[in-house]
């Protein structure tokens, strides 16, 4: 390996990368349109859920529940007549629940007997109207303390969960969905930039000129590793200062551990585009391969959105054979937790491997052949 | 001209089934993403690992404990004695929750004193903490109705009695498959009619197809047959997957969902013939196919709620014809929804095929002078 070819090589990919502005455009352009469109499109935190509430006999009792509901921001509550026109509206989907209290809801209240809250969710979302429920008995919650309190009687229910959530209090979704998010994104074009370079190559017919020449498939290897790693890199940072600056996540951990990890995760992506491109010599299948193998697996099997721990144990299985996993893991920490080396460094590990493996194949596949 | 138009149908399914590669995309890829996003794609938590810390020796928190070991959806990982132990565990993903019982908890609860129960979760995964939270007070409400009334505790003015409609134990593979439907109509008839001129355009086989007798018309409608057949094909498939191996119940009107879904399939074959007769390259073509499809399936409520997108994005989203047809898909599977119901997705529905119908014919006469 000669480093002077190597640097007339690189040279050469960062005179094409100026002429065609395409990779610059998946670089950076990509990012920042995902980003944006997944940041403001992907958002678990329900707030003014439609609730429709229904009151037979509205009294002071009443009231001071339904005032419960109307101080939450979790809620819209609107007050219907009946509860047939209640139900109508959660069958025309202008409501998510109902809220029913009874004709002899004051009645009972005071006479002491136990009285039911019928609440009645559309559970077609199971998520949603799983947060709705817990929402509601928060409302119930606060209403028998503020009952008991005012009343000067002890409270009357036996134990009560105290939360205490950390790294995460106001249990902002977009906390953890950013950080998922460029992990997401950085995998695809990670992929894509490299597969489609050296398919470009093949395609033109300018990788024949390059084996004849004396270079090495080791250098022409590295002469694309390096100008689109500092490539990637610049659209990581790019997400990272928008995650930051736009999204408000705050960055617990430190920068540089940051920056060391995404290069390793970096390495793996682009690894995987070598590989796709060194079985693909056409743009057209390389780019189509590289969209599927990184996008959904990295977008369904990461752990970005849905819990990995609640999947069936094969699909957790193969969960271990997708980078982005690792680097969710990583960047999910870093931005909320801090340096929690343990969690870091196994991780790193694991994305270690797979860029070694990955580059390796590519390397030993690679083999300065034209069929 | 039915006869001319039949020949040109049996023509595209020739071209589209020919070599391996297409066959394989029409097929393998929603067969393995309905099998993924079928099984991976939930957001129900189950073996939740948490520890305990439990620094009371009665018989109570021994009780509420047993509830936690109990449940299919925790699983308890480890005892701890210190405060100090806590930390690392959470921090480095060992257990979700930690559950911290202080010393006095038996003897409170038997003195008739409120007591309670420290939940330290990891925050995180917000989703996961919200809902593990809900499960942690579920439990504990299960607990204190037992215990106050086997304890004598006075009895609380009101009980919350909550039901849930349409979906009694809260899957969520009954909201996501019946989105899978949804998705995989979209993505195969985009590719299937996405693609199909611009690949005569780049064999040069489309000057061909203009000096048959054929007119443009008929030579869009040859285009938009096979991909209403294949994308209709593929929907019945995973809907029948849903309702047989999947196991979601489908308890609406078949005839509803058959016209919500071929109102989809021409809104989908109008906006891939827009981009077919744009495109002048098969990369192009996909590429315009994967720009229009990402934005519509994340703004499209099929993963997370449109009520939750800030209110510019909510108003974008009504463009997307996904938006319309999920609705009618879940309504159908769940809510039993028939035509009346559904009249208010229908219309915006045909009028997306209509609008984009008409653009794709206009682009594709204009693009060929």
């Amino acid at each position: 390996m000669k480093l002077q070819r190597l640097r007339g090589l690189i040279r050469k990919e960062f005179i094409q990368i100026w002429r065609d502005p395409s990779a610059i455009a998946i670089a950076f352009v990509m990012p920042v349109f995902l980003l944006f469109l997944f940041g403001y499109g992907v958002s678990l935190d329900a707030r003014h859920v439609p609730v429709a509430v229904v009151v037979d006999q509205p009294s002071a009792e009443t009231s001071a529940f339904i005032g419960g509901l109307q101080q939450s921001a979790y809620f819209t509550p609107q007050i219907y007549g009946s509860i047939q026109a209640a139900r109508q509206a959660v069958m025309t989907r202008r409501a998510d629940g109902i809220l029913w209290l009874r004709g002899d809801f004051s009645r009972q209240v005071l006479q002491g007997d136990t009285t039911s809250i019928g609440v009645f969710v559309n559970g077609k979302d199971a998520n949603n109207a799983r947060i709705l429920q817990g929402y509601l008995q928060g409302v119930w919650q606060g209403w028998l303390q503020q009952r008991a309190a005012s009343a000067g009687a002890a409270l009357v229910i036996p134990v009560t969960g105290q939360d205490r959530i950390w790294f995460n209090p106001a249990l902002r979704s977009r906390n953890y969905l950013v950080p998922g998010l460029i992990a997401v994104i950085m995998t695809l074009i990670g992929a894509l930039l490299t597969a489609l370079v050296v398919a470009r190559e093949w395609e033109r017919g300018t990788m024949e000129a390059l084996m004849a020449s004396p270079v090495t498939m080791g250098e022409i290897l590295l002469g694309k590793l390096i100008p689109y790693f500092f490539l990637g890199m610049g659209g990581m940072l790019l997400s990272v200062a928008l995650a930051v600056w736009l999204f408000a996540v705050p960055l617990v951990g430190s920068f540089w551990v940051l920056l060391l990890c995404s290069s390793l995760f970096l390495l793996a992506a682009l690894g995987m585009g070598l590989l796709i491109s060194s079985a693909a010599h056409n743009q057209f299948v390389a780019g189509q391969i590289a969209i599927i193998v990184t996008f959904l697996p990295a977008f369904i099997l990461s752990g970005f959105i849905f819990d990995i721990q609640s999947m069936p144990t094969a699909i957790q299985v193969i969960t271990h054979i997708v980078a982005a996993r690792y680097f969710v893991t990583i960047l999910q920490t870093l931005f909320l937790a801090g340096d929690v080396w343990p969690v870091i460094l196994w991780n790193s590990l694991a994305l270690a491997l797979m860029a070694t493996f990955f580059l390796g194949v590519t390397l030993r596949r690679s083999r300065k052949r034209l069929d | 001209m039915l006869a001319r138009l039949w020949a040109l149908v049996i023509k595209e399914f020739l071209a589209l089934l020919r070599d391996k590669k297409s066959r394989f995309v029409l097929i393998g890829p929603p067969l393995i993403q309905l099998l993924v996003f079928g099984y991976a794609a939930t957001f129900d938590l189950n073996h939740i690992p948490y520890a305990v810390y439990n620094q009371d020796s009665g018989f109570a928190s021994r009780e509420l404990l047993g509830r936690f070991q109990g449940s299919p959806a925790f699983q308890q990982v480890a005892i701890i004695t210190h405060n100090a132990q806590i930390a690392p565990l959470i921090n480095n993903q060992k257990v979700l929750l930690v559950l911290q019982i202080g010393p006095n908890f038996t003897r409170d609860l038997l003195l008739h004193h409120p007591a309670s129960v420290q939940v330290i979760i990891d925050g995180r995964n917000s989703n996961s903490a919200t809902l593990a939270l809900n499960y942690v007070n579920s439990v504990i409400l299960s607990f204190d109705t037992h215990w106050a009334a086997t304890h004598h505790w006075g009895k609380p003015p009101a009980q919350l009695v909550v039901r849930s409609w349409f979906n009694p134990n809260l899957l969520s593979r009954w909201f996501i498959v019946p989105g899978i439907v949804a998705l995989l109509t979209l993505v195969v008839t985009l590719l299937v009619t996405g693609l199909s001129v611009a690949r005569e355009r780049e064999q040069g086989t489309f000057d061909q197809l203009l000096v048959t007798p054929l007119n443009p018309l008929e030579i869009l409608l040859g285009k938009a047959l096979p991909g209403f057949i294949i994308g209709a094909l593929e929907g019945v498939f995973i809907i029948l997957a849903g309702v047989f191996w999947f196991q979601v119940p489908f308890i609406g009107s078949i005839l509803a969902l058959a016209l919500g879904m071929a109102l989809f399939l021409l809104a989908a074959i109008g906006i891939g013939l827009m981009i077919s007769s744009l495109a002048v390259t098969q990369q192009q073509g996909l590429l315009g196919v994967f720009l229009f499809l990402v934005p519509a399936i994340i703004l499209s409520g099929f993963a997370t709620p449109i009520a939750n997108m800030p209110e510019l994005v909510q108003d974008l989203t009504y463009i997307n014809p996904m938006r319309y047809f999920l609705v009618i898909v879940r309504g159908v599977f769940l809510e039993g929804d028939g035509f009346h119901e559904l009249w208010s997705q229908y219309w915006p529905l045909a009028l997306i095929a209509l609008s984009s119908m008409t653009a794709a014919a206009w682009l594709f006469r204009h693009r060929m002078q």
